[in-house]
């Protein structure tokens, strides 16, 4: 009897403990959370950290420094490479581990790990698209390479030790909510990040919406409203620096026009995609029209904002290069940043690289397919999707000449019947040694190992831009790029022979290119690389112009340029399009039919400075009134498509107006009237001041507040991101800034005999919501404030700026 | 009255200690242990250890929490919708390790009555 109370109290400890030991639902298991000496209470780091260590680690070769600055920014001095590229990865597992699991968790297809089944679609359209078919063919690459491949192991190995030294209370805090372990790092993670970013640059295709379109609209009504080249365009590279004769000669298949352009045969697939705005500007000035006399490479890279950033800025120094810039963490190596001798910085080239295919397979088993005359032997790759909470799932994907077939019966991608199947064909399929291009980089003292290092750069395709010491500057829109006819994979083509396959890649030295430029500067903002009449090849996708034209008008006025000014040009929240576009709706609204509030936001429209500034509405009114406009005039056109929101490119409305008043498509093919351009815009008009109207009564029409901008944490939990951001810029202004998307690193290094150097990205040094690191920098970038980078040297250990010091000897 | 707060201040030490070397379940280990060897009746024992880990938590998390300028548990406040009060989230931090640990002590307390056969002095 007198065991009773005894045990009757111990059972209720013990179920306590276990039931505060176990997760429920979303909940994290709640002892071990709130423990102060285990859960995230141990995340909360003093704001005054000291984060000096003496450190003892394995496989390191030799004694080492890691100095880190009052921005947290690590300054690693090493005896060797393989040293230093083991101390980023350490420090960027140390700042960053979550992030960059989560990545390549992200990229692998594994998201059902941590959340369960409703990750499963996204999960599979990864492993369809073939991420881990790429990362696994890139990682033999890597290892082929005896550099690389040193580089790889040492960066792998910095993770790992960092990892097998961490004791559970010291998990980022993402662990202890999402209730997971970090795996042990390998190269395949490394490689997988790298395909993350090739999906993010080099993603992009409107393959199904376009022929989707084609066929509800006729190719010749299509080619109207997506017309492969707009008016105004002010190209990366001019007219004598390209090749004189192709490498290869691509030709349309015969026949091509009925069985593919003018095709009316329909698809309908949803597919995510990246976000069609991944761009950037970069521009670099000779020392002519500078005023030190040396030149200035500026670069800021437009992407997703997320925290933790994508960015991790660090110092890598050791005898065979001494690099300073933005790394990510995930991969070894400087991206884009500057060394003793050069600066360097990538746009994306936003070619389309990405096509598919209709396979015809000769049953439900999909074991043979129909190619070139014959049935040809499918393979398989099974893909084994673990699932929180629940049974693994086995996705059986096939493999045909193309590349892996994405849609088929059981990955329907949104469409009611599913008897057809599409593969991809996509560059980020093959092999290529990505990784080597910042190692070369983060080497070059000149303009020849710069030439050198970007043949490493396959996909994704970009405008690597140059500046050295000695005043050379260059860009080349490089990468490895499928050489195409005109409209090539602009549609889904026939797959059953090889008619319609990528008939060679553009030879390395054909792409545009251009170096010290009598203008004095080379610039690219993702426009179309050069004039499409004197360029051999088709390259398919999207180019944004207004941003290249307003650089390059800015940047040919400009001379005796300071760094402040090229802090001004980053910034600058001027609107070309806007320029262009106004006219139209000024010109064709009659004031005096408008009602007063009416006529209080054409004033606005009206005596607006065309720039996007937060603390005004104008900028709103503008966007407002236009997308308006562009409802008006495609929404009649469009009414069938079946894939809503999706219109043709601003530029070709206004391009078409500005050509001709009476453009076909202002008529409303709905009703028996001729609508024309004034009815049109009044009509747009009326509509879009009622929007702002209620805005506007909201509180909410100031541009900074329509636009929002939101720094969003990585698994979208609110209070880890940074909302309501009040500031300028947006889509065609050089500070190209939107709610979630904009400059990701502004960066601008002047080539003096002292490298003078500043930039921000909107983020933190320190990956940990717990700490004063995670976000400090956003309200600077906010503003369009710098900070200076300094390229530490040895000497400077003493300097007042170093506020922690990491001893590393080897264990 | 004297041994009841001496008992509250061994079980904070001691579930310190164990929050070293264990896991956060260590706690319940301390508080069994400690009511477990200090003699108390059941009642003042599950208080004592209730107590001793509320105390302890509740000056860990706050100490912890001033050092980092409440960033972080303004954070982790509104995620469980407490509408960022860190105080809340120290009280609750609190009083899910007490509760454990009181009951733990319950448990070494009549543990103690099982081996030693008789009840604690008058008193205490």
């Amino acid at each position: 009897m007198k065991f009773l109370p005894f045990l009757i109290s111990s059972a209720v400890t013990l179920l306590l403990v276990i039931l505060l030991n176990s997760p429920w639902g979303k909940i994290p298991p709640i002892g071990k959370f709130l423990s102060p000496q285990h859960g995230f209470w141990q995340n909360a780091e003093p704001v005054d950290k000291d984060f000096g260590q003496d450190l003892q680690l394995p496989g390191l070769k030799d004694p080492a420094e890691v100095y880190l600055d009052d921005r947290l920014v690590p300054h690693i001095f090493t005896s060797n490479d393989a040293d230093a590229f083991y101390l980023q990865g350490y420090l960027h597992a140390k700042f960053r581990l979550w992030q960059m699991e989560f990545q390549t968790y992200a990229a692998a297809g594994r998201i059902s790990e941590l959340i369960g089944p409703k990750a499963l679609n996204y999960d599979r359209e990864k492993r369809r698209l073939g991420m881990g078919y790429a990362a696994e063919k890139a990682v033999v690459e890597m290892e082929k390479d005896s550099v690389s491949k040193s580089e790889a192991d040492a960066y792998t190995a910095g993770v790992n030790a960092y990892i097998t030294g961490l004791k559970e209370s010291e998990l980022p805090v993402e662990y202890k909510l999402l209730n997971y372990k970090p795996e042990l790092w390998s190269n395949l993670k490394t490689a997988l990040f790298l395909k993350f970013m090739s999906l993010d640059l080099a993603g992009a295709e409107d393959d199904f919406e376009y022929t989707n379109l084609r066929s509800l609209l006729g190719y010749t009504v299509f080619n109207k409203m997506f017309p492969v080249q707009q008016d105004s365009l002010d190209p990366i590279v001019s007219h004598d620096t390209l090749p004189p004769k192709p490498g290869i000669l691509v030709k349309a298949p015969v026949g091509s026009d009925s069985a593919y352009l003018y095709n009316r045969d329909a698809v309908h697939v949803k597919s995510s995609k990246p976000d069609p705005d991944n761009g950037s500007n970069n521009w670099a000035v000779s020392g002519k029209k500078t005023k030190s006399g040396a030149p200035i490479l500026c670069n800021d890279p437009h992407l997703g904002l997320h925290l933790p950033s994508l960015w991790y800025e660090m110092q890598l120094s050791c005898p065979s290069f001494n690099a300073y810039g933005a790394s990510f963490p995930g991969a070894p190596g400087i991206i884009i940043g500057f060394n003793d001798s050069c600066a360097f910085g990538f746009t994306n080239a936003m070619r389309d690289v990405r096509d598919y295919y209709e396979i015809k397979f000769k049953d439900d088993s999909r074991k043979e397919y129909w190619y070139n005359g014959e049935w040809r032997t499918t393979d398989f790759r099974y893909e084994h999707i673990l699932m929180k909470d629940t049974l693994e799932y086995t996705d059986t994907v096939a493999y045909t000449i193309f590349g892996p077939v994405m849609y088929d019966k059981s990955f329907s991608g949104g469409r009611q019947t599913n008897n057809n199947y599409y593969a991809v064909r996509w560059k980020a399929h093959d092999a290529g040694n990505e990784l080597m291009i910042f190692n070369a980089l983060d080497h070059a003292k000149n303009y020849a190992d710069y030439l050198s290092a970007i043949k490493w750069l396959h996909t994704p395709g970009q405008n690597a831009i140059f500046a050295c010491k000695n005043g050379d500057i260059a860009i080349c829109d490089q990468g490895e790029f499928p050489a195409k006819w005109k409209r090539q994979g602009d549609f889904v083509m026939p797959g059953t022979d090889s008619t319609y396959a990528w008939q060679g890649m553009i030879p390395q030295e054909e792409n545009p290119k251009m170096v010290n430029p009598q203008r004095g500067f080379v610039s690219s903002a993702n426009q179309y690389p050069v004039y499409p009449s004197e360029y051999p090849y088709y390259l398919g996708g999207n180019y944004p112009n207004y941003r290249g034209m307003m650089i390059n008008r800015y940047l040919n006025q400009m001379n005796d340029i300071g760094i402040p000014d090229m802090m001004r040009l980053q910034t600058d929240n001027y609107n070309l399009f806007a320029e262009m576009a106004r006219p139209v709706l000024l010109k064709n609204i009659d004031p005096s039919v408008l009602d007063e509030t009416e006529k209080r936001y054409y004033d606005l429209l009206q005596e607006w400075d065309l720039r996007y500034e937060a603390d005004s509405k104008a900028p709103s009114v503008f966007k407002i009134v236009w997308d308006s406009l562009t409802a008006v005039v495609w929404n009649d056109d469009l009414e069938k498509d079946n894939l809503p929101g999706f219109y043709p490119n601003e530029s070709t409305l206004l391009e078409g107006i500005l050509r001709d008043s009476s453009y076909e498509f202002l008529d409303d093919i709905r009703t028996p009237e001729k609508e024309t351009l004034k009815e049109d815009v009044l009509l747009a008009f009326k509509r879009g001041a009622a929007k702002c109207r209620q805005l506007d009564s909201e509180g909410i029409l100031l541009w900074g507040k329509m636009k929002g901008t939101v720094v969003e944490h990585l698994a979208n939990l609110d209070p880890f991101s940074r909302l309501n951001i009040m500031n300028s810029g947006g889509k065609y202004a050089i500070n190209a800034v939107k709610k979630d998307h904009g400059p990701s690193w502004r960066m601008i290094v002047q080539l003096s005999a002292n490298t003078e150097a500043y930039g921000i990205y909107p983020g933190g040094q320190s990956g940990n919501p717990g700490s004063a690191y995670y976000d400090n920098f956003i309200d600077n970038w906010a503003t369009g404030k710098y900070y200076p980078l300094w390229l530490m040297s040895k000497e400077e250990e003493t300097d007042k700026r170093v506020k922690a010091i990491i001893r590393v000897t080897s264990l | 009255m004297l041994k009841y707060i001496l008992s509250i201040l061994v079980t904070a030490l001691v579930a310190f200690v164990c929050g070293l070397y264990l896991p956060w379940w260590g706690i319940a280990i301390a508080a069994f242990a400690v009511s477990a060897t200090i003699p108390q009746k059941p009642a003042y024992s599950f208080l004592s250890g209730f107590l001793g880990v509320f105390l302890l938590w509740e000056v860990l998390a706050w100490w912890i929490d001033n050092k980092n300028g409440g960033i972080l548990s303004q954070k982790i406040a509104s995620i469980f919708g407490l509408g960022g009060s860190s105080l809340l989230l120290i009280v609750i931090t609190s009083l899910i390790g007490a509760l454990v640990a009181g009951c733990a002590a319950l448990s070494g307390s009549y543990l103690r009555r099982i081996l030693f056969h008789r009840a604690p002095p008058e008193g205490n």
